[in-house]
């Protein structure tokens, strides 16, 4: 029969790609480890030997690789080694700001940056990639999340909550109640509610998209759902919001609002919903401004970091994150070659004024770059997906993630008032390193079920064919 | 280490991770457009036959240039699919047999259906409850299909190709 038929395009592609993806793997680990031998060399001028970190995080790699073979065998193939090579430079940078003041090498030690946080690092990496395979092995096909998707919202929220009823000996950090502390361990809960509210907004709008879209009244131009429709969605976005008020926590709580409004969109296709949406964003900041003391600091810093005592004062931070920015300049000092322990949370909040100190522009361009690619073939997987609710679960994801990095490097670069959150991949901290690699392990399953060749038509004769394209 | 040195690794280091996005960037093109060798044979020759995708039974006749090449869903819940267009009739519909089975709730089971003719496509609608329209012009005859003009069924939008 002479129909050829595919999802995607007419020319047909070699399907599987686990060749290229490991190709893609080596040369990911290979600039991990120049990153690793530059960092050794420009902090003591003479080359390192082969780097222990290095040879665990490559075969933890080389593991998730022969996991995705096993489990996702059609998965895209940029997607692991692109988060590899994000999470390596994030170790790199996290070993070079340990080193610095230690062992007799330049610089000053980085508060807060026990000599133990390279390795602690490097472990979470591993459970983080344990995470992905579990994604993989657990969640056979996306729509089985569907299923969940009111445990999964229930458990969100709950997540969230948490450290909001927790006494503060229990729940604050850097002045930000969104921790659970018990012992001398640590988690942000916040990190994984995220994963699961989107896959409640996906699996509710999934059901509700048709209400959503196509009943209710219009005012004023702009289309509006009946309020019966909308009633969970608005209730758990408050409920989240209230929540993170409480926690002092904004970049999170503009992630939650980006991701909310986003997905509605995607599910609706109106573009009424982006209005509303940004509206409501523009008028609760400046509404919070007003009321609240911390946030109304934050814009003084965003917008007057150099005037008066600020850059010695409420914009130490920001500023010396700038000053070493530019000291890089446009090809930066070198790993290992510059000052960034000078900015305080250069390992967390600031690491990527730290990669722009010693990277430079052009560095900091391609790791943007890399970020960019990473989404792109998130929302490409969300293109390819053949049923809504993998569409719109991963295409939600997709955007946070971008939105992450635009809001915190915007923040870290002057372009937007700064508001702490971590940086995908690179950033210290357990918690986000796991829940963004559950992430991938999501992009991953759904990718691979949409780039899935479609079954071979059974018979073999008479005028048409199935073809089975939904 | 002398300066030079290490300006060489910073320099080089810079290169290497270029590199690798040039290179991912390469990997996404190739997932876009198919392998290089691939993209290179077909332009090179559009009137052979493609030693990949075998055609027992292809008529030499089917490339004239203008001839339309795919039939893309523009819109619907399929939408991004394509079916390369052969010398045979396409049906359209809900049912499993159909060539392109909508799961469309206002299409009907055996929908409309597209043939060439005379070296041109034609749409039929096939008794459908709601109708096929070409361009907003409901189709009560077989009616020649321009490329790129929009067929709508139901929910579902499709178009000729090059």
């Amino acid at each position: 029969m002479s129909f050829t038929a595919s999802s995607e395009q007419s020319v047909p592609l070699p399907h599987g790609r686990r060749g290229t993806e490991l190709l893609m793997l080596a040369f990911a680990l290979a600039v991990v480890l120049f990153a690793y031998s530059a960092a050794g060399l420009g902090l003591t001028g003479k080359l390192p030997g082969l780097p222990v970190d290095f040879l665990v995080f490559a075969a933890v790699m080389l593991a998730a690789h022969l996991a995705v073979r096993r489990f996702a065998p059609y998965a895209d193939p940029l997607l692991l080694p692109l988060a590899v090579l994000l999470n390596g430079l994030g170790l790199v940078m996290i070993y070079r700001l340990v080193q610095s003041g230690r062992g007799g090498n330049p610089g000053y030690q980085v508060a807060g940056l026990p000599p133990t946080a390279a390795t602690s690092q490097l472990l979470y990496s591993g459970v983080g990639v344990v995470a992905m395979v579990a994604v993989l092995v657990l969640i056979s096909e996306p729509r089985v999340l569907q299923r969940y998707t009111y445990t999964l919202g229930a458990l969100g929220l709950l997540l969230l909550a948490l450290p909001a009823m927790l006494p503060a000996s229990h729940s604050v950090v850097n002045g930000a109640k969104v921790w659970i502390i018990f012992g001398g361990f640590s988690v942000e809960p916040g990190e994984f509610a995220r994963l699961a509210l989107a896959v409640f907004f996906a699996g509710y709008l999934v059901a509700k998209r048709d209400a959503l879209a196509l009943a209710g009244s219009r005012v004023a131009g702009i289309d509006l759902p009946r309020a019966r429709d909308l009633g969970p969605v608005l209730a758990a976005w408050a409920a989240s919001l209230l929540i993170l008020i409480f926690e002092t926590d904004i970049g999170t709580s503009a992630l939650f609002f980006g991701m909310f409004v986003v997905m509605l969109y995607i599910a609706t296709q109106r573009t009424s919903w982006l209005l509303i949406g940004v509206t409501l964003f523009l008028g609760g900041s400046y509404l919070t401004a007003l009321m609240f003391h911390h946030v109304m600091e934050r814009f003084t810093v965003w917008l007057h970091p150099f005037m008066g005592s600020n850059p010695t004062g409420i914009a130490y931070q920001p500023v010396q994150a700038l000053e070493g920015m530019a000291f890089g300049g446009l090809f930066g000092t070198g790993l290992g070659a510059g000052q960034p322990y000078h900015t305080p949370l250069v390992q967390s909040d600031f690491i990527f004024a730290a990669f722009g100190e010693e990277l430079g522009l052009v560095g900091v361009m391609a790791l943007l770059l890399v970020f960019g690619l990473l989404v792109q073939r998130g929302l490409r997987a969300a293109l390819a997906a053949k049923d809504p609710f993998s569409k719109l679960l991963v295409g939600g994801l997709s955007f946070v993630l971008a939105l992450q990095v635009f809001v915190i490097v915007g923040g870290v670069t002057g372009l937007i008032p700064l508001t702490g959150i971590t940086t995908p991949f690179l950033s210290q901290g357990g918690s986000s390193l796991v829940a963004s690699w559950i992430l991938i392990g999501v992009l991953i399953r759904v990718s691979n079920t949409a780039r899935k060749p479609a079954p071979q038509p059974i018979q073999d004769e008479g005028m048409t064919q199935v073809v089975r394209a939904a | 280490m002398n300066p030079l040195e290490l300006t060489l690794v910073r320099i080089g280091f810079l290169a290497v991770l270029w590199l690798f996005v040039i290179a991912a960037v390469g990997v996404v093109r190739t997932d876009m457009f198919g392998p290089v060798s691939q993209r290179r044979r077909r332009s090179a020759g559009r009137q052979a036959t493609l030693p990949r995708q075998p055609r027992p039974r292809a008529k030499p006749v089917r490339s004239a240039r203008s001839a339309p090449q795919q039939l893309l869903v523009t819109a619907g819940a399929l939408a991004g699919t394509s079916l390369v267009l052969a010398d045979e009739q396409i049906t359209i519909g809900r049912a499993d047999d159909a060539t392109l089975v909508l799961s469309d709730d206002y299409a009907s089971t055996r929908h409309a259906r597209l043939f060439p003719q005379d070296g041109q496509w034609l749409v039929e609608d096939l008794g459908s409850t709601n109708g096929t329209y070409l361009d907003r012009q409901k189709v009560t005859q077989p009616t020649p299909v321009p490329i790129g003009v929009p067929i709508r069924i139901g929910k579902t939008v499709l178009e000729l190709r090059r």
